[in-house]
């Protein structure tokens, strides 16, 4: 069963120590605060503390089983749907709680949508209602706009003009790359404001990844991005911020140009040197 | 320290590390025989100090290649980036010091039946910039910031002693401008032996960016940068 987050009674801190995190949220999206999540009794991330910027990337890295998936579950409320997980602390999108009893997690994940480590496309659908899943399932009144929102999510996706002859087609009939394009654009076309995005590309070869490389590149000035990757070059490519993640806890989140030049944390630079273990 | 788990890598870049010290190690050396070799006009050992510049510049090449190889196939990051970056940059300044000191060792041939005599500055030059070199290398190994800091340092006293010795041999050519020709050689010995010490600071603020991570090239370009950043 999922744990409710505790209400903390006076003012949050994070890593900005002299901000409110209650109450300022200038240029930050997502705020977090001492959140510990568990499998069972296993406890995977412990008290992480962090402020996720707008409109920028932030790429989330660490060894395998450092919390860093888990960490974006949190973020739209997918962690609590494992049996047995749960989750404590504090996740404020744009300043209001989204473990509060009164959000729904449904409209939650319309404003925060995901996009998985193996493409995902509905097998039996078309390319078009692949696109338009989202909108159907949160009974979107945008339905009736389909064309325009499939052709305008495909755009955005950098799908289009790949697939505009043959949008009755199988999902499944695209490539690999295309169809984790074809998921991206089912999360653009509910039009979030956050897109999570859990190793996209680690199924996908190198075209594939640099298409979707340069779709990040595109979208940044619209979304906030969050991408989980151990694709270490990939993060230092897409990114402007960088997290780094180890054994559930946040080590260090710092500009991307500076944690890949000169990380403060001996743990952070072992880890991107490949001195671990 | 901890070592790369990738056994390959770790030893890819303990080869580069050991050629440059070689590499400086043999600059080193031909700082102290050009300046010998000037000082005794030993035509022979100029030759000598000569013919081992094939050898740095083979180093340089060599070196260099390894780095790009590093960046092609490894990716560095952090320490490690600013390790093969600068160990590219680095070899540029040595291979140039080397350069100075066959200058330096051409001119000796030049001056090998010449009237003049060298400025008494010049040896005391030739054996700070040795001694810089030395340093910025025993930083550079020992990862000591504050070595490398002793060699910045250093360079403001070779630049004192070369404008002293322009200062004289300027007076030296007005005496005895029949003479202006050598005089002009050994004034170039000290400005090249001022450039070696030039070189050798950049070393050692690339020293001080590979530990501690901090660029201290030309604060005033860096202060206007961070105000342009606000």
């Amino acid at each position: 069963m999922m744990q409710q987050p505790t209400t903390h009674a006076r003012p949050y801190r994070t890593a900005e120590p002299d901000r409110d995190m209650a109450t300022e949220t200038n240029g930050i999206k997502f705020r977090t605060k001492d959140v510990k999540a568990w499998y069972g009794d296993n406890q995977v991330l412990h008290d992480v503390c962090m402020g996720i910027e707008e409109k920028e990337v932030t790429a989330i890295i660490g060894p395998s089983g450092c919390g860093k998936s888990t960490f974006i579950r949190c973020l739209n409320r997918m962690h609590e749907m494992i049996t047995n997980a749960r989750v404590t602390g504090a996740i404020e999108l744009e300043g209001q709680d989204i473990y509060d009893p009164a959000i729904d997690p449904v409209l939650l994940r319309r404003r925060v949508g995901m996009v998985f480590q193996k493409p995902n496309p509905f097998p039996t659908m078309s390319i078009r209602d692949n696109v338009l899943a989202g909108l159907t399932l949160t009974r979107s009144k945008k339905r009736d706009q389909g064309d325009a929102i499939v052709e305008k999510a495909l755009k955005q996706a950098a799908l289009w003009d790949e697939v505009r002859d043959k949008l009755d087609a199988r999902g499944l009939s695209l490539s690999g790359g295309q169809q984790q394009r074809l998921c991206i654009a089912r999360a653009l076309a509910v039009e979030p404001e956050v897109l999570l995005m859990d190793e996209p590309c680690s199924a996908l070869d190198p075209i594939a990844t640099a298409r979707i490389e340069d779709l990040l590149h595109d979208l940044r000035d619209r979304y906030t991005i969050v991408i989980v990757t151990h694709n270490m070059q990939q993060a230092a490519r897409v990114s402007q911020k960088t997290a780094f993640f180890l054994q559930g806890e946040l080590v260090e989140v710092d500009e991307t140009n500076t944690l890949f030049t000169s990380p403060q944390d001996k743990r952070t630079e072992d880890y991107i040197t490949g001195k671990f273990g | 320290m901890n070592q790369h788990t990738a056994r390959d890598y770790e030893q890819e870049l303990q080869n580069i590390r050991g050629a440059l010290l070689e590499m400086a190690g043999r600059v080193e050396e031909m700082i102290a025989d050009s300046g010998r070799a000037l000082l005794e006009r030993d035509v022979n050992l100029a030759k000598q100090t000569i013919a081992t510049d094939q050898q740095v510049n083979r180093a340089e090449v060599e070196i260099d290649e390894a780095c790009l190889l590093i960046l092609a196939k490894r990716q560095p990051m952090a320490s490690d980036l600013r390790f093969v970056t600068l160990v590219m940059k680095m070899v540029t300044d040595l291979e140039r010091i080397a350069d100075l000191a066959v200058n330096i060792c051409e001119r000796t041939l030049d001056l090998a039946n010449a009237k003049v005599i060298v400025h008494a500055s010049i040896p005391t030059m030739s054996d700070r910039t040795q001694n810089m070199v030395h340093l910025a290398i025993e930083a550079f190994v020992e990862q000591d910031e504050a070595k490398a800091k002793e060699v910045i340092a250093l360079d403001d006293k070779v630049d004192e002693l070369y404008h002293q010795v322009f200062e004289d041999l300027l007076v030296q050519m007005h005496k005895e401008p029949e003479l202006l020709h050598d005089w002009i050689h050994v004034q170039s010995v000290a400005k090249w032996l001022e450039r070696m010490a030039d070189h050798t600071t950049n070393l050692a603020e690339m020293v001080i960016f590979m530990v501690a991570g901090h660029d201290i090239r030309h604060p005033h370009v860096q202060k206007a940068r961070a105000a342009e950043s606000g």
